[in-house]
């Protein structure tokens, strides 16, 4: 991540939860598919919807929107699943929208503030700014993998 | 050695092949009846000791080939009846088989030989050896120079042109292995003779270029030695001349050390004089006695030349002719080379791509059954062809299927053949005596399970040695046979294999078994059926061995044979009568990868029940299901009654229907405990793929994996033996997470 930062360029896939915009690392994107046929798992948390069948692997589905309360969580034939590969790992997220895919200097990224995300800023990488746009930057694979995600085994248990 | 050909590729090929030698070799040494051996026993591990051998001079493992040097001879004078076979022969030769196996690991760069264990095993097969000198035959005192050249094979090796090889690198190689006269190059073909005096033996050289060569490339003419024919009778070549017309003296100086690495005694004709004196004066036994007495001494006299022919018929899939004898006069048997019909029956294939097979196969089948679900709902007048050729497709698609799926399917022969050598060491230690048999070792089973198996099975064998079966003269005394009868057997039943392992010692004892849970503040109960009381010694830390002796007692164990079955997704039954003996079998499923499930529907999902779990499904009439302070629920099922759960409370979907009377119930069994599954309906059996969740996912409670339907979505595959254990628990407990 620390490449990430200090690298000249940084490419990233932008999507929006409510009227928010987060960027992830585009090579983190494994392909952006529609929302369809899960199958919910048992006493999962409510933001886990469930497993699809990508292409025969079972992949977890994680809704963003319940998850940091955002956006309208209705499920549609517009509904978009970001499909992310991860330490190995495929998880789909779903979100309001994707936007576009934008290139970030390093002069366009700020640290992030110590308040106001709905999430735990350890998971930001920091703040975009592309003239009025403000993209928040998250480390996508620290999310996911995290303990508050529930998406792996707890290590120590 | 110097060769051209880069030999480190099939040095992998040599390591595994001398394992599967070793593990022959004492797999026979354990079969061997000490009274009277079968001579074929004793030529297989021979033969055996002798594969190794050749193959670590090849591949330069001098320290292997030297230790297989010496166990090969004493091994060849007891197939000769020189000497009689002792019961301590064989345990030196188990020993020996030991340090061949450490060395090999060692070359493999897994651990550190241990050279005091070398020397000591060195030690012992050298005394064995050195005994019995002082009484066999006093024909050490050939005339050395005898040895000398003429030994040698002499004759053109013909190798055919291979567009894959440059043929003629290979004059360093053969150089390696004799003397090379003439090369004479066919310059149309590609074909190269080379006219070659051999240092060793035909059948090192012919191993070695099959490395490189097809072996139908490489043809051997022999040519008549120091201008005598070589005789048909393999008696004879022993009295011919020792001049070397064609080059004289050569092999005069070539150190013996060398040869004896090399030379290869299932070739006949001319090693006796080949060896070293105390080799000469078993393998040369009877060469050296008057002619005239030749025909009474069939031992001595027939062997050379019946040896290959031994050879052959005992083990026709290793052994091919590769040389047809160029006709005419000069003949000599067929030299039993490396298997050309081995190569061509079987290959080595690594796991992972059978894996990748399976797995693609496993798709091949889901689009399969999407598609034929499809196509069901066409009109079969307007779609007829497209129907056909989708039921076509589904034919070939479970043929396709089951062949891959047999790709990985071992015989479970090669857990069970540790069997033999364990047992024989723990019942000497244990001073027990106890006959071990082995039943269905031919049941085939996933290669995944084979390896996975060696373990608990080791664990449970120990223990019916240590706990089960009784000192003989307990035994006497109890009115038992002094020997104790130790049986693995395996089988089919059902979806599954069954593999048990059963003593006729004394059992377990319940009285001990509950005392000790009560020590341990266990919650138990003289009421307890036996069935209950013997899964306690499945409780970790559970032992009631008298005293811990260094086989078994830690108490450690047991949970975790059970755990590793559970993991595999078998179960563990214990039977056992006091005094009698006591029988644990494994249950496993087929394979890991495909498993025949009854799929179910609760609510919108489906789910699917492994089919070996469900021992029954029954549409309850209402006064069936009763409540047991008010929130308990049980089902009389035939006056027994069982602990129902209904499924949509546990994965907390919201149900089609809520009243019993109108949905079903299925009964399963885990662990030997059943109870009633409540559901919606049942939708049918199907063969699914196992998926795993925690690829991508975790574990979750209640679901051992899950499967794609025909229509693509997914299904969770139940996890009885938890459902059923957290029904006998807590049933609250389902619904919140399992801590991992």
């Amino acid at each position: 991540m620390e490449q990430m930062l200090n690298g000249a360029n940084q490419e990233l896939l932008v999507f929006t939860l409510g009227a928010e915009e987060y960027g992830i690392d585009i090579l983190k994107v494994q392909e952006i598919r529609g929302y369809d046929a899960v199958t919910s798992i048992a006493n999962a948390p409510a933001f886990i919807k469930g497993v699809i069948n990508l292409r025969g692997h079972i992949v977890p589905i994680v809704d963003m929107r319940i998850k940091f309360n955002l956006g309208n969580v209705t499920y549609d034939q517009f509904t978009v699943v970001i499909i992310l590969s991860l330490v190995g790992r495929t998880v789909g997220i779903v979100v309001d929208g994707v936007s576009d895919v934008v290139t970030l200097t390093q002069e366009q990224v700020r640290p992030a503030p110590e308040f106001g995300a709905a999430l735990d800023t350890s998971f930001m990488r920091g703040l975009g700014s592309i003239e009025e746009r403000m993209i928040i930057l998250l480390d996508i694979e620290k999310l996911m993998t995290s303990e508050e995600m529930a998406l792996v085994e707890e290590v120590a248990a | 050695m110097t060769m051209t050909i880069d030999m480190s590729q099939f040095i992998g090929v040599f390591f595994d092949e001398a394992a599967e030698h070793l593990a022959n070799m004492e797999s026979l040494l354990l079969q061997l009846d000490l009274a009277s051996p079968d001579d074929e026993s004793l030529n297989a591990i021979f033969r055996a000791a002798h594969s190794i051998k050749g193959g670590a001079a090849t591949f330069g493992f001098s320290d292997l080939a030297d230790v297989t040097h010496i166990l090969e001879n004493l091994l060849d004078r007891l197939r000769k009846h020189e000497l009689p076979l002792q019961a301590v022969m064989v345990d030196v030769f188990l020993q020996a088989g030991d340090v061949l196996r450490s060395m090999l690991d060692a070359h493999r760069g897994f651990g550190v030989v241990d050279d005091t264990a070398i020397a000591g095993v060195t030690a012992r097969l050298e005394q064995l050896a050195a005994v019995h000198d002082s009484a066999a035959p006093p024909v050490h005192e050939e005339p050395p120079k005898d040895r000398a050249g003429d030994g040698r094979l002499t004759g053109w090796l013909h190798i055919g042109a291979d567009p894959q090889c440059d043929t003629r690198n290979f004059l360093d190689s053969l150089q390696a292995h004799g003397h090379v006269h003439e090369v004479d190059e066919a310059a149309r073909s590609g074909s190269v003779r080379y006219r070659m005096t051999l240092r060793g033996p035909l059948e090192d050289l012919l191993s070695e270029l099959e490395f490189a060569l097809a072996p139908e490339a490489i043809r051997w003419e022999a040519l008549p030695v120091g201008g005598m024919a070589v005789k048909d009778d393999g008696a004879q070549p022993v009295r011919l001349s020792p001049a070397q017309d064609d080059d004289p003296g050569y092999g005069f100086f070539e150190p013996l050390a060398q040869d004896s690495a090399e030379e290869n005694a299932a070739y006949g004709f001319f090693e006796p004089l080949d060896k070293e004196s105390d080799d000469t004066a078993a393998q040369g036994y009877g060469f050296f006695v008057p002619p005239e007495s030749l025909p009474v001494v069939p031992d001595a006299s027939s062997r050379p030349a019946d040896e290959p022919v031994l050879a052959s018929s005992s083990a026709p899939d290793r052994e091919v002719a590769v040389s047809e004898s160029s006709g005419g006069g000069t003949t000599r048997p067929a030299v039993p080379g490396k298997s050309v019909a081995v190569h061509e029956t079987s290959i080595r294939v690594g796991v992972e791509k059978v894996d990748q097979l399976l797995n693609l196969v496993g798709e091949l089948v889901i689009t399969q059954s999407m598609l034929a679900q499809n196509v069901g709902v066409l009109d079969p007048a307007l779609y007829g062809h497209l129907i056909s050729g989708v039921q076509q497709l589904e034919r070939n698609t479970r043929e396709l299927q089951e062949s891959v799926m047999s790709i990985r399917m071992m015989p479970i022969s090669s857990v069970f053949n540790r069997f033999p050598r364990l047992v024989h060491d723990l019942a000497a230690k244990l001073d027990k005596k106890v006959e071990l048999r082995m039943l269905g070792e031919q049941t085939e089973l996933d290669k995944g399970f084979i390896e996975k198996l060696a373990d608990p099975l080791t664990h449970l064998v120990r223990n019916s040695l240590d706990h089960g079966i009784e000192a003989p003269e307990v035994r006497l005394a109890a009115g038992k046979a002094e020997t104790g009868t130790l049986t693995l057997k395996a089988f089919h039943r059902g979806g599954s294999i069954v593999i048990e392992v059963r003593d006729d010692g004394a059992g377990l004892h319940r009285e001990r078994i509950l005392a000790k849970a009560r020590e341990r503040g266990m919650p138990v109960s003289d009421a307890m059926t036996d069935g209950e009381v013997w899964q306690l010694i499945f409780e970790a830390g559970f032992s009631t061995a008298a005293e811990v002796t260094d086989v078994s007692g830690r108490g450690v164990g047991m949970d975790v044979v059970r755990r590793n079955i559970q993991a595999m997704g078998g179960r563990i039954e214990i039977e056992s009568m006091q005094g009698v003996g006591s029988t644990i079998s494994i249950r496993l499923p087929l394979t890991l990868a495909i498993l025949d499930g009854m799929s179910i529907q609760v609510g919108s999902e489906i789910y699917i029940i492994p089919l070996s779990f469900i021992v029954e499904s029954l549409q309850p009439v209402r006064e069936m299901v009763k409540t047991v302070t008010g929130q308990g629920r049980v089902i009389n099922v035939r006056g027994e009654y069982l602990p129902v759960v209904a499924l949509h409370e546990v994965f907390h979907v919201e149900p089609r229907i809520a009243e019993f009377h109108q949905g079903l119930i299925i009964i399963v069994e885990a662990d030997g405990q059943k109870i009633a599954l409540f559901v919606d309906d049942l939708l049918g059996q199907h063969q699914v793929v196992v998926k795993n969740l925690e690829t991508n996912y975790r574990r979750v409670a209640g679901v051992a994996g899950a499967t794609i339907m025909g229509d693509g979505r997914v299904a969770f595959i139940l996890d009885v033996s938890t459902l059923v254990r957290l029904a006998q628990s807590k049933p609250q407990q389902v619904q919140e997470r399992e801590p991992a």
